[in-house]
């Protein structure tokens, strides 16, 4: 494990996230329990932004089912290193489902950031695009500063997937920005401006 | 002794008929021996999209992900599966999503495999401490009825529902003797 590389990553998350959210149009966004959820809040809250609190593992499966359910819109996926990597058996699901509408971002700071900035497997060798790629995704990249990040940034919105990127950002503690934390209350906001006011 | 399983057993395709007519769209599994002939029909219907698994608690997300943009699904497994889906089952209880699971028990009734035995005798109680409404069926005359009032409860509810498919219902697997 290297626990000091990633504290001198050029990348910072809430720009990160900023520049992924600025132009979101009719896009659905999940992302993942912790520090995804409050960079994406950070950008601004959005019924079309389901922000998860809990369920530690299932961002990219809950995306997958999104993503079926709604083939013409894209569905992005924010989520984190630690969020990847226990859900990561998810990733192979996505891939016999191959559906082109649907890119994941990884925020990877190498860091379990809400629980005291432990270091995660990517921290030593773990490789989160190789794992996508080996089981299945046929695009994935791993970015490291702002000149990748700017080149990728208009596949992983518009581009066919299904894709990944691990996008190496500083490890770094940042002013919590927190979404509403009633999940029925966010799941009947995302469904009533997705589906209309009836559908709550 | 033979194979208990009888011949061309016609529940599944009872419940897969519910399902149809609670336009269920994605149906997700990780297989069971005695889910076989309702995967069957998943897999090759054109108006169900079937979801394979590697781990069932995929599946709970994967159908609220569904439920979010507008799909019912159904989640299929074996009672082994459960305790996959413990912590992941907050999910559908903090915000209130409708699931549907299907479970075939293992480690129950006639279980010739002890190693099936200490999650089996535990399914149904671990379901219910996690909110899971809980619908047993031990019979086949009972499949129909009991599928319908437990979509009913999770679609209309919205509420998290689990049918116990019994091993006396599906026929406990046999070792060989």
């Amino acid at each position: 494990m290297n626990t000091e590389r990633a504290k001198d990553y050029p990348l910072r998350r809430r720009e990160v996230v900023a520049a992924l959210l600025r132009d979101r149009d009719e896009m659905l966004v999940v992302t993942g329990l912790g520090a995804s959820s409050w960079d994406a809040a950070a950008a601004g809250d959005h019924p079309l932004t389901f922000p998860l609190w809990g369920a530690m593992g299932g961002t990219v499966s809950m995306a997958l089912g999104l993503a079926l359910a709604q083939p013409e819109r894209r569905v992005l996926v924010i989520t984190g290193d630690g969020d990847a990597l226990m859900g990561a058996n998810g990733l192979a699901s996505v891939t016999v489902q191959n559906p082109a509408n649907l890119s994941i971002v990884v925020l990877d700071n190498e860091r379990y950031g809400e629980t005291g900035m432990q270091p995660t497997h990517t921290a030593g060798t773990t490789d989160l695009a190789a794992m996508a790629a080996a089981v299945g995704f046929q695009t994935t990249g791993t970015v490291r500063d702002q000149g990748e990040f700017d080149a990728v940034l208009p596949a992983i919105l518009r581009a066919p997937g299904p894709m990944l990127h691990a996008i190496k950002v500083r490890a770094e503690d940042l002013p919590l920005t927190l979404p509403p934390r009633d999940g029925a209350h966010l799941k009947d906001r995302f469904r009533a401006a997705l589906l209309g006011p009836e559908a709550g | 002794m033979n194979d208990t399983m009888p011949a061309a057993p016609t529940w599944p395709d009872e419940i897969f008929r519910i399902l149809r007519d609670f336009e269920v769209a994605q149906m997700a599994y990780v297989p069971d021996a005695g889910h076989a002939r309702l995967i069957e029909r998943a897999v090759t219907a054109n108006e169900v999209r079937a979801v394979p698994l590697t781990t069932e608690e995929e599946g709970i997300a994967l159908l609220a992900g569904a439920w979010l943009g507008g799909e019912r699904g159904a989640l299929l497994m074996q009672s082994s599966g459960v305790g996959n889906c413990i912590n992941m089952l907050s999910l559908a209880k903090t915000c209130r999503f409708p699931l549907l699971m299907l479970v075939t028990m293992r480690g129950q009734w006639g279980e010739s495999n002890p190693w099936q035995v200490p999650m089996g005798q535990i399914t149904e109680d671990v379901l219910k401490l996690a909110g899971v409404l809980t619908f047993p069926v031990d019979s086949v005359d009972d499949v129909e009825e009991t599928v319908l009032a437990a979509a009913r409860m999770a679609y209309e509810g919205p509420a998290a529902t689990a049918v116990l498919l019994s091993q006396r219902l599906i026929g406990a697997k046999s070792f060989g003797k």
